[in-house]
């Protein structure tokens, strides 16, 4: 535009010139405020309104299928809690259930109650940052903090267990990396106690808000069909009124006996399948996570002593065949296909994230919305771009 | 000779105001958001609870590469920051903070003040439409039907005020407040704090610069002392229509000992209502652009027409 | 709460007002931040912020770098010949560490290494304040390692329900077997698991003893 004098005499006062409003093609990210990462959309819009959109990921693959198979098990714990750094615990727990189910190995009482106990933790880590972060791309810049205050009071007992504050590191096959701190469970209590006292506050800025209900009620409706065809799961399908929870359908861990009839898990579900659902689906489910949570410490107080995990060979060898292990993870479901030949590292292991299902829907969903509408419905989406693209 | 000292003392105490006001708002924003929050908000700079943080911000902006993007349009996107800084600066000479302490006292103050502020906006607008970003062009847009929009209600606002008082002198005006007006004005008086905010482009009516949406909307171009100058506008246009706020319905220099303190109510009534459009930020999401159209043009015009009315019959029936 | 959730908009305080008393509740609280570099934060023992290296343990096995993930190890040594003490014995060979080296701009801080460790060799340190300008300044030689042995805690009390420590298990049974009746632990490890043993010289560690406080980082 400016080469020659003439040409740009010509478009002094015209601006940005040539920039057209109708099917203007904008891209979101790969750098952009609301794409917490990497992740890149393409939408075409005619004026603010999209035509059309398409989701580009790969920006941030890190070939984490590839290592896996170069790893051993401990070694790939290493790699599998952090696809999804936001469900680091939850995805660790995947790997290591895939590999003790293939050597039938049973795992210590105390181990199945303290993981259930961690991936609950975990999961209300992860939805509480969801909680703080939507409203952010809503526009109000609070929750946030209020959200990682209660982050941090959960992240510290993590931490006093794990020694890691994201990247747990903890599930060991067979068990647990170490046993229990003295006195955690106490800690852990209160912590549960102090989130759970101080949740009003979260939620007197979010819940029964009128202009975040504005914003979100109606908008950006995902129906059980499109669901179904693109593979969604997790808080985003039960808000549309798919009742599905892997944690009660196909029990681990502990969960067959929290999730029985007379048990403190329950299937959050709502109908309506818009933004505001899939909040209100978040809110509830850090509720009953951590009803979960404090079942699982009741539990661990009463539970004889004994190990939390088994001796394992030096070598650990994985039997030759295949089993697909799919896990609840806090954002949907978490999938590892275990093919073993026998050898100490795997010789293929597929990972099946619940974030990249769950983004490739927006091409269905945003289209006739507004840019605004774009972010409301992007942020309920849920996504970590680690786990989109591996 | 006389006149040219007062003439330049009157300047040098505007540019003054005009300089450290905003700064005082904003670092009010800082703190009043941070313990809202939960946080402490800047702490070191210049020793007492952070106090010279914009003092240092404004220092780290000079310091900053200023950039003019390629494709931009240069002597338009350089000139904006003017355009949307200068109109508050002159709102500002305006506007009475005693019968004494002010600048200018025209006979139309009123009328003045609203004409000039809304001639800030077009400095965004040239923003916008002279970055060529596309982000940039959107949140010039969204700015302008902002303006569009709420310029109608406040005029209608203060219409209703200038009617009541019978004056269009913001001195008239709070010659002429009486307590009524905090009750007779209400109405008025929320059409205007809803209409100024969103002239501001403040939260909840920030999609102009929405930064999860469109990145920084017509500023996301700029970098250096000339994003401080839309900056600072921003926060000068908080004085402004703070000031104004307080001048037209909180009866500006009226209250205890206000023969001598008469500019420090003002003052005062003014940073509360800066503390309110700071405390709507914290606390609230933001709105969409077109359900903001819909609050200004089947709400706020219509209460604002509605409180012109009342206004009208109780000057007729009071007269 | 959960009953206001489903229904949102009840009729009561408008939303908009609840956000507005509670970010003004928040402010009348004192805040919930620390001034980070004043009020140094409270970490446990097993928080893991840098690897320290005990180098009087370290036989230059290896397993830690072959164990490594990602292969931020590095490790030279060489033999050496300690003359036989008795005349006529026999003459012993031995590793000597020439350089143990960690790049902490590639360590994913999994712990594999110290876990590996057959000698108590590594150790997690809770310290975390060695930040560099340059990547290349996060590869830290053997001096360095060791400088942060000293601010390795002592490790954490296990739960009470936790299964006793192999070691201990061993001191107290019954013993099963005769020939372990002089109680063979190791002399280097007579402590209980997870503690180190005296140092032979050079930096002192904190007294391993698992009743003390752990020492503030930083303090």
């Amino acid at each position: 535009m400016t080469t020659t004098e003439g040409r740009r005499e010509l478009t002094v006062g015209m601006g940005a010139g040539g920039l057209a409003t109708a099917d203007m093609v904008l891209n979101i990210g790969p750098q952009h405020p609301a794409t917490h990462g990497v992740l890149r959309l393409r939408i075409v819009v005619d004026g603010e309104r999209i035509v059309s959109a398409e989701p580009i990921v790969g920006y941030m693959h890190r070939g984490a299928e590839k290592l896996f198979e170069v790893r051993d098990y401990r070694q790939i714990i290493v790699l599998a809690n952090r696809h999804d750094w936001l469900s680091a615990f939850s995805s660790e727990l995947g790997v290591v259930l895939g590999v003790e189910r293939m050597l039938g190995m049973e795992v210590p009482e105390r181990a199945v109650w303290a993981r259930t106990l961690l991936a609950e933790l975990n999961r209300v880590l992860n939805h509480l940052m969801f909680l703080g972060s939507y409203p952010l791309e809503l526009g109000a810049i609070t929750p946030i903090f209020y959200a990682f205050r209660e982050r941090e009071e959960l992240q510290a007992v993590m931490e006093e267990a794990s020694g890691g504050r994201m990247h747990y590191m903890f599930n060991r096959v067979g068990g647990l990396k170490e046993d229990l701190p003295a006195g955690w469970l106490d800690r852990v209590a209160y912590a549960v106690q102090a989130v759970r006292g101080r949740l009003p506050d979260l939620e007197a800025l979010i819940v029964g808000n009128e202009i975040l209900e504005a914003r979100t009620r109606g908008v950006g409706i995902v129906t059980p069909e499109t669901i179904a065809a693109y593979g969604v799961s997790g808080p985003i399908a039960r808000a549309a009124g798919v009742d599905m929870d892997l944690r009660r359908d196909e029990p681990y861990l502990a969960y067959g006996e929290l999730f029985a009839d007379s048990g403190p898990g329950r299937v959050v579900t709502r109908t309506a399948g818009d933004c505001l659902a899939r909040l209100e689906v978040l809110l509830e489910q850090v509720h009953v996570s951590l009803d979960l949570a404090e079942a699982c410490l009741d539990r661990l107080r009463t539970l004889p002593q004994g190990p939390v995990n088994v001796k394992l060979p030096k070598v650990l060898k994985v039997p030759e065949g295949d089993l697909y292990t799919a896990t609840e993870n806090p954002l949907g479901f978490n999938g590892y296909y275990l093919v073993s030949r026998g050898e100490k590292t795997p010789w293929r292991l597929k990972l099946r994230s619940a974030s990249f299902n769950n983004v490739a829907v927006l091409a269905e969903v945003l289209p006739g919305n507004l840019i605004a509408d774009m972010v409301a419905i992007l942020g309920s989406m849920f996504f970590v771009v680690g786990d989109v693209d591996k | 000779m006389n006149d040219a000292v007062e003439v330049t003392l009157r300047a040098v105490g505007v540019l003054a105001a005009f300089l450290v006001l905003p700064l005082l708002v904003g670092q009010t924003e800082h703190k009043v958001m941070a313990h809202m929050q939960g946080r402490l908000g800047p702490m070191y700079a210049g020793g007492f609870h952070g106090w010279a943080q914009l003092v240092a911000d404004g220092v780290k902006f000079v310091q900053k590469e200023d950039i003019t993007p390629a494709a931009a349009d240069q002597r338009v996107f350089r000139f904006a920051p003017a355009v949307a800084l200068v109109p508050y600066l002159v709102a500002m000479a305006a506007i009475p903070l005693s019968p004494d302490v002010v600048a200018a006292d025209l006979p139309a103050s009123a009328v003045f003040v609203l004409a000039v502020t809304a001639v800030g906006i077009l400095g965004t607008l040239m923003a916008g439409w002279a970055s060529a970003n596309k982000y940039s062009l959107l949140g010039a847009m969204r700015a302008a039907a902002q303006l569009l929009s709420y310029e109608l209600p406040m005029v209608l606002a203060v219409a209703s005020i200038c009617l009541a008082a019978g004056s269009l002198s913001l001195s008239g005006i709070v010659a002429a407040w009486s307590p009524w007006w905090l009750v007779l004005q209400l109405p008025g008086a929320i059409v205007f704090l809803v209409s100024a905010v969103a002239e501001l482009q403040r939260p909840p009516f920030d999609m102009p610069v929405a930064d999860s949406e469109i990145v920084f909307g017509a500023y996301t171009e700029y970098t250096g002392l000339r994003f401080a100058f839309f900056l600072l506008s921003e926060y000068a246009g908080i004085v402004v229509m703070s000031l104004l706020f307080a001048v037209l319905y909180l009866g500006g220099w009226h209250g205890l000992a206000s023969d001598q303190l008469g500019w420090l109510w003002t003052l005062l009534k003014g940073f509360c209502i800066a503390v309110v459009v700071i405390w709507l930020r914290v606390a609230w999401p933001r709105l969409r652009e077109d359900q903001l159209q819909r609050l200004a043009w089947l709400v706020l015009v219509p209460l604002a027409l509605a409180q012109l009315a009342l206004t009208g019959v109780w000057v007729v029936v009071a007269a | 709460m959960t009953e206001e959730a489903k229904k949102p908009g009840a009729i009561g305080i408008p939303g908009i007002l609840k956000g507005l008393a509670t970010t003004a509740r928040t402010m009348a609280k004192p805040t919930h931040t620390a001034e980070y570099p004043h009020a140094q934060p409270h970490l446990p023992p097993r928080s893991r912020g840098v690897i320290a290296l005990l180098e009087e343990n370290c036989t230059s096995c290896m397993l830690c770098a072959r164990e490594c993930p990602d292969w931020c190890i590095y490790i030279d040594s060489h033999k050496e010949t300690i003359p036989a003490t008795t005349p006529g014995g026999r003459e012993r060979q031995r590793n000597v560490l020439d350089r143990f080296a960690i790049d902490f701009s590639l360590c994913m801080y999994c712990g594999i290494c110290i876990e590996v460790c057959p000698f108590d060799a590594l150790h997690w340190s809770p310290e975390f304040e060695y930040s560099e300008l340059d990547i290349r300044d996060l590869l830290h030689e053997k001096d360095r390692l060791g400088q942060w042995m000293p601010t390795v805690p002592p490790p954490s009390a296990l739960d009470e329900h936790s299964a006793e420590a192999a070691e201990i298990g061993a001191t107290t049974r019954p013993g099963r077997l005769v020939r372990t009746t002089p109680a063979r632990p190791a002399p280097t490890r007579a402590t209980p698991s997870g503690q180190e043993p005296p140092p032979a010289s050079g930096q002192e560690p904190p007294p391993p003893t698992a009743s003390e406080p752990a020492p503030e980082p930083g303090e």
